[in-house]
Parts: C-alpha cells; structure tokens; sequence
C-alpha cells in the first residue's frame, strides 16, 4: 500500500515555522557563555524535529541542512562545544534560511535564496568541522562484518545458532516473532536446545532459557539474516554459517557489530552530505497548497461557547414560534420577554462570534525581539525591548494590517528616537536605551503603544521641515503640540538629515497613518525633547461592527462612530463667532472648533438653519476637534457596517453604509474625510457659510 | 488489529505513523511526550509502543525505563525513533530496555514492516 | 408595493445560435434594450438613501436583501427631465463588469417592455449623433415591429465617468 505524505505537509510546515520562532526566541535570550542546558535542548528538539521531518516527507535540501544544525546543536548540549556569540548569530542565520525554506513549501513554484543558503551551510560546516574531526564519529557504524573476505555473504543455506541471554525478553523480543521472520526467507529446520532449563519451582517466568539451532534453506545473503537480530544482538550469542552442500563452513563468525538499521541503506558519512547542498536544487515539490483561503485556529473553548448559545436561540425560537401560532393580546408579556431573550441571545452570539476571529497580538509582538536585536547590532545602538500586554486580543484581519505599520515605527523609534550610546551618555542617561511596547483594551477599541526614551521630537525642526515641503505655509499655523506632531504624518515629510535605509525617506509615516486610517483607527503622538516619544495606535476591536449615533439632518439619517463623539450639545449664540468673515467657530469652554454645518456638506435640506434651534455635536478626528450642527439626535446603536465600494465607489467623508431597522439605508460618517471636504469647501468657496 | 501507542511531539511525525498504522487496521492512541504517554499507559495496554526520543517534558528512553516498570509493559514490544547521528541512541535505548529501533527517516512501508517483526 | 420579478439565467431558454435575449425598457418615449443575462430582477421603487456629493443621476443607495446597491436615474443620466416616481415606476437590477469585479446596480426606467430575441446581424451599428447619448454604449440599433430599439452596452454605461471604480476623488457637480 502506499500511502500519500502530502497530507502531513501542511502540519509540518506550521510545526515547523512555530519550531523556528522557538528557536529564534530562545537564541536571542541566551546568555552567553553561560550555558542554560534547558533552552539549548529547546532549541536541539526543534531542529531535530525538523530534520526528522524534512527528511520523512522528502524534503531533502531542508533535511541536510538540518543536519548540520542539529549536530551543531547535538554537540553543544552534550557540553562539547561553547555558546559563542558568533555562534549564535550564525545559528539565528540558519533559522532565517530554514523559515525561507519551509515558506517556499507553501506555494507551488515559489524559490528561495539558494546561495545564502549554501552559504551559510558552509559557514555552519566550518564551524562544526573547525574545532572537531567530527566528520568521522557520527558514523561510527564501520563493523567488521561486511568486509570480512573469509566467510561467504551470500549461500544457499545457513546454520544459526541461538541463544538469547536470559533477560532477552524483557526488552520484549520474542524469539518466535524473530523465527516467522526466519521462516519468510525460506525453510526452516529447528531444534531447541533445553539444557538451561531449571527445575520447575527455581524457573524464572520473565528469563529466557532456551536455544535454538536452525537450519535454513533459503538462497539468502548473510546480512538478510543478521539484521533479523539486529535488535537483540547484545542480548544473545549468535553464530550464523554458510551451509555447503555437504562441508559446513569452519569458520565460526560472531557477529559482534549490528547490520546498521533494520530499515536504511547505509548511514552517510558528513563528508557526503557535503556534496549534495552545493547542487542548488529547486525546494518546492508540486504539491498545491491554496495560499487564498486563510485559516484561523480557534481554542475549542470558544467554540463551545458559540455552540451552548446557538442552543439556547433555538430554544427562544421555538419559544416565540409557538407563542406566534396562537396568539393574543394576553400573552404580550410573554413575547416582549421572548423577544428580549431574543436580543440577549443575539447580542451574546455577536460577541462570541466576534471573539472567534481575535488572536492575541503578540502574534504580532513576536517579530520584534529578533528585529530589535537585528537592527540594534547594525545601527550600534543598545536597546532593551519591553512588551506587555501582549495577550490582549484583536482581529485577526486587523492584526495582519497592523504588522507593517507596527514595524515601522519600531525602526522609526530606533532609529530617529533612541540615541546612540554616547550621546545617551552624554545626556546623562543610560546607554541602554527602552524601547517598550504596549497593548491593552479600552472601550471599544485597543491602545497598540510604542514608547521609548529617546530623543524626542524638536518641534522646532518639524514646523521648519513642514515649511520647507510646502505642507504649511507658516510655522504660526499651528498652535497645538498634538497638530505639529501630527505634521509628521503628512506626505513627503522627513526630518531625517540623511536619509538612512532603516526607516526609510518619510514616505513610511503617511501610510502608516494611512493604514491606521483604512482600519478605522487612528494615530497620536506625545513627546517630550530629550526625554521620549509614544506613539500611541488606537484600533476597533472589529471591523464589521460600530457603535453608532443616529443623527438626523432633515430627512436625512447618519451615524456617527460613537467613539468620535465628544460631547452633544444645545448651542448658545453668543458662543459663536465667525473667523476672518469665513468660518464659523463655536467657543467651548477654553477651546474654539469649528462649526460644520453638515447640510451643506451632504446637501440635505435641514429643518433649520438657525444653529440655536438644532444641537452640536462635537466629535474629534484626525486629531481635530469639530463641532457637526444637525437636527436631532435620535437614538445610539450597534450598526453592522455594509460596503458602499464593493457595489458603488469611495465617497469622502462616508466610511460605509448600514441598514437600520427599518430596513432603509443610513451613510455612517468618516469624521476625518468631513473634516477634509469641509475645509476642502471653505478653500474653494469665496465667501462664508450660509448664514 | 493491535493497539498501539504512538509518541512524538512533532504533530506531522505523529500523525504520519497514526495514519500509517490505522491505514493498516490498528488501533492507534497519540501522545505529544513522554509524561502524555506514561499518564496514557498507566490507564491502558497496548500491544506497542512506539516512541521518539528527543521530546520535551520526558524524553523517550526515560519513557522507556518507565514503562518497563508497568506491570502491563513488561514485555510490551517498544520501539524507538532514532537519527542516524544518534548510533549511541540505539545503545542507550536497548539499555532502557526498548525492544528495538526504527531510523528517521522512514517511510511508511518501512515503518509497517518493521511493525510486522513485533507483531507478528 | 414591489412588484418583484427574479431572472435567472437559467429560466432564460436557451434559443438558437448568434441571438442574444433583451428586455427592453421605455424611457422618455424611446425603447431601450439590455442583455437579459445581465438582469438580476426588476422591483418597484422605494426609496433610496441619498449620497452626498454625487452626481444628480445617482439617486442614492437601496438595502437590496442585506446589499447596498447604488441606484442611478436613466432620464438624468441622459440629460433628460426626471419623472416623479410613482407606484410605477420601475427599477432595473442589473450585473455590471467593472474592472475584474462585479457590481450590481440599479436604473430607474419609465416601464419595463418585453424580451426579445436579436440576432448578431440584426444589430446595427449606430450613426454617429451628437453627444446626447454618448454613442460608446449605445451597442447597435435594432428595428421590431417596425420601432427602433436601442441597445445599451450597460458596462461601459454604468463605469463611465463618476462611477468609475478607478475613479474616486472627482467629482463633477
């Protein structure tokens, strides 16, 4: 029978990849020099897994440079070989070409990098072959058997003698199992020697006592019968002679060495190995593996939360279907129960669903201890990377969005941020710079924090930068701390004196923002010059479902993402004063906003124009507080986000559609894209809003 | 057939020698490592053990010595997964008492073969 | 109420080789035709919920079924004077190819006709006119029962100008 192994590949391939961040982590925190036996044997099993692996799936290339790690690693944790600093780099290297190569499994056709590969094969063989002769201890299988000219391998008939030792059996062997075997290569004469045997009441149950000389008439090679005992060698006295015809061979032979392996051809010595990774060999066996579908792995307690709930909507609905069949007006009671049980089960089921599709963010935290120490060792700065929070949870979809802009800013932080570690010095502070990051959940959202005690921002350099790129027109223009920060963020900007290929040419910040954006998220920076930046990412928990306040200008029904909203309030006339004869700014408390008179923007017609007849609601977006004059405020909802792109296009200032209650579809606002076709507007309009 | 006990903590090694092995009418239990197994073991019989030895918590020889002193296992055939750098290995495992060994790489033939010499 | 009618293609006979099926539509006294593959359903008008800042022929969106589905006005689109919309009046649902995705949409027409069978030869390539109905999706002209029909390339009708998917910041007012 044979049996197809491409249905392993996958499990060996997510193994394997979990295999090597294992060994990535362990590698960068180990001590040097002092040698923590646990995390090296961590890392040997990983490697060995993968070898043992690679090598039963035919993955070949994978498995021979395997075999070099693990022996590296295999001597290491016999204590014959220190853990050196080069050492572990060369051994992170190895991880890289591995996790290369096992991502090519994935797809069909993809390659990886064969020569970095070789070379760091090569570098893993200097290194194991440098201080050792190890090239020929590996395989210390060179027997005396198979050379031996005297005795013939190959006859037509064969005299063994057996005599296991009497505790044979208690590796459980059978001498029987091993006669069936016997009797497959041919005809057997067997006669059994008792003489061992004790009396009865002195017999040992477990001990063998008995022997046995055999003849067997089958046209065999002496090594087919040899590697029938190879297991019990050490536990017997066996002697096997070529049988011819009439003379019995003299010579007595006792196989001291086993056949190697009861399975393999013969063990290939390290030398060989050599040769086959220098033929650079496509990795990729044609085995389709789907790349579109992705999968998501779920705890079984999450399932069987959702499955008790789906439950017990059954059960509220068989509940309101027979209360439906005869119904009147006396049960009322009973349904608005039903129907709240209904809400109760939905609004559970919600949850729980939701819950399925979060993983914890350190799935994403993890890249960073290798990218930090990577980064660290090339820009000469020292860092120590602190993380919490990383089991807090999120889309699993948002996560995967999150990564790159994540890493963007962790190179940003290292690179503008953290000073080198003598001008920390210099500053009196520690050379070893913090770099912390942070997740944590609050309302609706969860906080991504990226911290370090660095440099600072120099806000002075920043208006002049912004200036210079003709993205303000005068360093007057901003007032507020939080807006030159965010100055950062726009296109084209970059403080970056000379521009360095870690973090890029500032082309990186604006769709990092731009990213947060798509997500429905947004970006804050604080900072304080000499002291440190945060970076502070604000994302919803999900991306299919808002917490809403209905609006309603005219006949016209919006939503507003909750988590916008500031405050709602009833306007006062004497707080409203208008800028320059253009716009209209209400005084709140210590703050002047911006009025926003949404009629105008989404052309609807208002039941008012008079602002004290309407209400205000202050909402804040892209870091700007405003104030959207509407009619009424109706009531707060969670509204499931429907696509306006997938059937229609984009609309500044409308994230996306939802379907209320009543079945009529209601626009649910993008307080940052208003905010920019309003002041869009007030560019291109001569004079000022309707009064 | 029989019942077999199969242990590796490498999830597509394991699975790979349960498919094999039911594929050819055995009952098959897995266990990820040698504490898993010896917890499995001391509740149920086997006919086999086959076991890997380089696994986190208890490695295979451990298992092995363990096993050997279940009334149960006594004389339970078990065999060992070995590498071909691990030649010691074979001596060792013999030494904990394990019947005998199976060499990675193998392929499922190899492995239903090398089933057959325990089981008859 | 809507008076809904689901095509499916299936339900479409196959007929014989080189014709192809149109419904065909009246607007402004004038027959109009569609590919009837393309047609999802016909329902009567609602309502739609107004998009801000979009040309005056989208008339808005509609929850069709849990989908929001864009409605655009074929007498505007066509710079002719729009009706009141009344228990009459009817809307087209219909599959649009843009870009490699697809979209459903829908037109406002005055009444729905009847299908027809064209063949290819049938189909007259139309005269070039003015620019009162841009000739690129104007897809031929065909004659029956002695009227002209007109049959409309829905593609490149609805992916035309603002409701280009590649097009998304202008806008024209």
């Amino acid at each position: 029978m044979s049996i197809d192994l491409s249905q392993f590949k996958q499990t060996f391939i997510e193994e394997s990849l979990e295999g090597l961040d294992i060994m990535e982590s362990t590698l960068l925190n180990l001590d040097v020099g002092e040698a923590d036996l646990e995390a090296i044997n961590t890392i040997f099993r990983a490697a060995h897994s993968i070898k043992g692996g690679s090598g039963t799936f035919g993955f070949n290339d994978i498995a021979s440079f395997t075999h070099v790690l693990e022996t590296l690693l295999d001597q290491t944790r016999a204590g014959e070989r220190d853990v050196t600093t080069p050492a572990i780099e060369l051994l992170l290297a190895s991880v890289d070409c591995l996790r290369e190569m096992i991502n090519a499994l994935q797809d069909e056709g993809a390659t990886y990098d064969e020569e970095q590969v070789a070379s760091v094969q090569e570098k893993l063989e200097i290194m194991l072959n440098g201080d050792k002769e190890s090239s020929t201890e590996n395989t210390a299988e060179a027997g005396s058997t198979a050379t031996d000219e005297n005795s013939p391998t190959t006859a037509s008939g064969w005299l063994i003698k057996f005599a296991p030792h009497p505790d044979m059996l208690r590796t459980g062997n059978d001498p029987v199992l091993m006669f069936r075997e016997l009797e497959g290569l041919g005809s057997l004469e067997v006669s059994v020697d008792t003489e061992a045997l004790p009396n009865f009441e002195s017999l040992l149950a477990e001990d063998a006592y008995l022997s046995w000389e055999v003849r067997l008439t089958a046209d065999v090679a002496k090594g087919q019968i040899e590697e029938i005992f190879s297991w019990v060698d050490d536990e017997c006295e066996l002697e096997i002679t070529a049988l011819i015809s009439e003379s019995t061979a003299a010579e007595e032979e006792h196989v001291v060495e086993p056949e190697p392996q009861a399975v393999n051809t013969d063990v290939k010595t390290t030398p060989e190995k050599k040769a086959a990774p220098a033929a650079t060999k496509k990795v990729a066996k044609k085995r389709s593996t789907s790349t579109e579908a992705t999968s998501i792995r779920v705890g079984t307690d999450k399932v069987d939360a959702l499955i008790n709930l789906v439950g017990e909507l059954v059960i509220t609905q068989s509940m309101l279907s027979q209360l439906g069949e005869e119904f009147d007006m006396s049960k009322i009671e009973k349904l608005r129960n039903g129907l709240a049980q209904l809400e109760r089960n939905t609004r559970e089921m919600q949850e729980n669903v939701l819950r399925i599709r979060m993983l914890p963010i350190s799935f994403s935290f993890n890249r960073f201890p290798r990218l930090v120490h990577d980064l660290t060792q090339k820009m000469g700065k020292k860092v120590d990377l602190k993380m919490s929070g990383e089991q807090t949870e999120l889309d699993k979809t948002v996560m995967e969005k999150i990564g790159d802009p994540l890493v963007h800013l962790v190179r940003n932080a290292l690179d503008h941020g953290i000073e080198s570690p003598e001008e920390r010095i210099a500053a009196g502070k520690d050379p070893v710079g913090t770099l912390l990051l942070n997740a944590y959940h609050k309302g609706g959202n969860i906080i991504i924090e990226i911290s370090d005690d660095g440099a600072g921002i120099n806000k002075q350099r920043v208006l002049e930068k912004a200036v210079e790129n003709g993205i303000i027109n005068s360093p007057d223009d901003i007032s507020d701390d939080a807006q030159v920060f965010d100055l950062i963020f726009a296109a084209g900007f970059s403080t970056a004196d000379v521009v360095s290929d870690v973090s890029g040419r500032g082309v990186g910040m604006d769709v990092v923002k731009k990213n947060i954006k798509a997500l429905g998220g947004g970006i804050e920076i604080t900072s304080q010059e000499g002291k440190g930046s945060t970076f502070s990412i604000r994302l919803p928990l999900t991306l299919a479902i808002l917490d809403g306040q209905l609006v309603r200008v005219g006949e016209e029904v919006y939503i507003i993402p909750l988590i916008s909203i500031v405050e709602s309030l009833q306007i006062d006339k004497k707080a409203v004063n208008r800028l320059a004869g253009r716009s209209e700014v209400y005084r709140l408390r210590d703050d002047y906003i911006s009025i926003i008179r949404l009629y105008n923007l989404f052309g609807a017609k208002p039941d008012s124009v008079d602002l004290e007849k309407g209400l205000l609601v202050v909402v804040e977006g892209d870091g700007q507080k405003v104030g959207l004059f509407v009619d009424d405020l109706l009531g707060q909802q969670q509204v499931v986000i429907k696509s306006l792109e997938s059937n229609f296009k984009q609309v500044e200032g409308v994230s996306g559609a939802t379907i209320l209650g009543d079945g009529t579809v209601a626009l649910i606002m993008d307080i940052g894209g208003l905010i920019d076709l309003s002041n869009t507007l007030q560019r291109d309009s001569s004079d000022g809003a309707v009064a | 057939m029989a019942k077999i006990l199969a242990v590796d903590d490498s999830a597509s090694m394991r699975q790979m020698v349960a498919f094999t092995l039911k594929s050819a009418g055995h009952e098959v239990v897995e266990a990820v490592d040698g504490k898993n197994a010896l917890d499995i073991a001391k509740k149920q019989s086997f006919n086999l053990v086959i076991t890997d030895v380089n696994m986190p918590n208890m490695d295979g020889l451990t298992l092995t010595k363990e096993l050997r002193g279940l009334t149960n296992f006594k004389f339970t055939p078990i065999l060992i997964l070995t590498t071909e750098a691990g030649g010691d290995k074979k001596v060792q495992g013999k030494a904990a008492g394990a019947t005998g060994w199976l060499v990675k790489p193998f392929n499922p033939e190899q492995l239903l073969s090398t089933i057959k010499r325990v089981l008859g | 109420m809507d008076t809904v009618q689901r095509l499916d293609s299936d339900s479409i006979i196959a007929n014989g080789s080189g014709h192809e099926q149109y419904l065909t539509f009246m607007l402004a006294g004038e027959e109009y035709g569609v590919d009837i593959l393309r047609v999802q359903e016909i329902k009567g008008w609602d309502s739609a919920t107004r998009i801000p800042n979009t040309p005056d022929y989208v008339q808005g969106v509609i929850n069709l079924r849990g989908t929001i589905v864009p409605i655009i006005d074929l007498r505007m689109r066509f710079n002719l004077e729009k009706l009141e919309y009344g228990p009459t009046t009817v809307v087209v649902v219909l599959k649009v190819e843009s870009e490699n995705k697809h979209r459903t949409m829908g037109i406002v027409v005055d009444g729905v006709s009847d299908v027809y069978s064209i063949s290819a030869d049938e189909l007259k390539s139309a005269p070039e006119f003015g620019d009162d109905v841009n000739a690129e999706f104007v897809k031929g002209l065909a004659t029956i029962d002695e009227k002209m029909v007109i049959m409309l390339n829905i593609d490149k009708l609805l992916n035309s100008r603002e409701l280009s998917v590649l097009d998304s910041a202008a806008n024209e007012r």
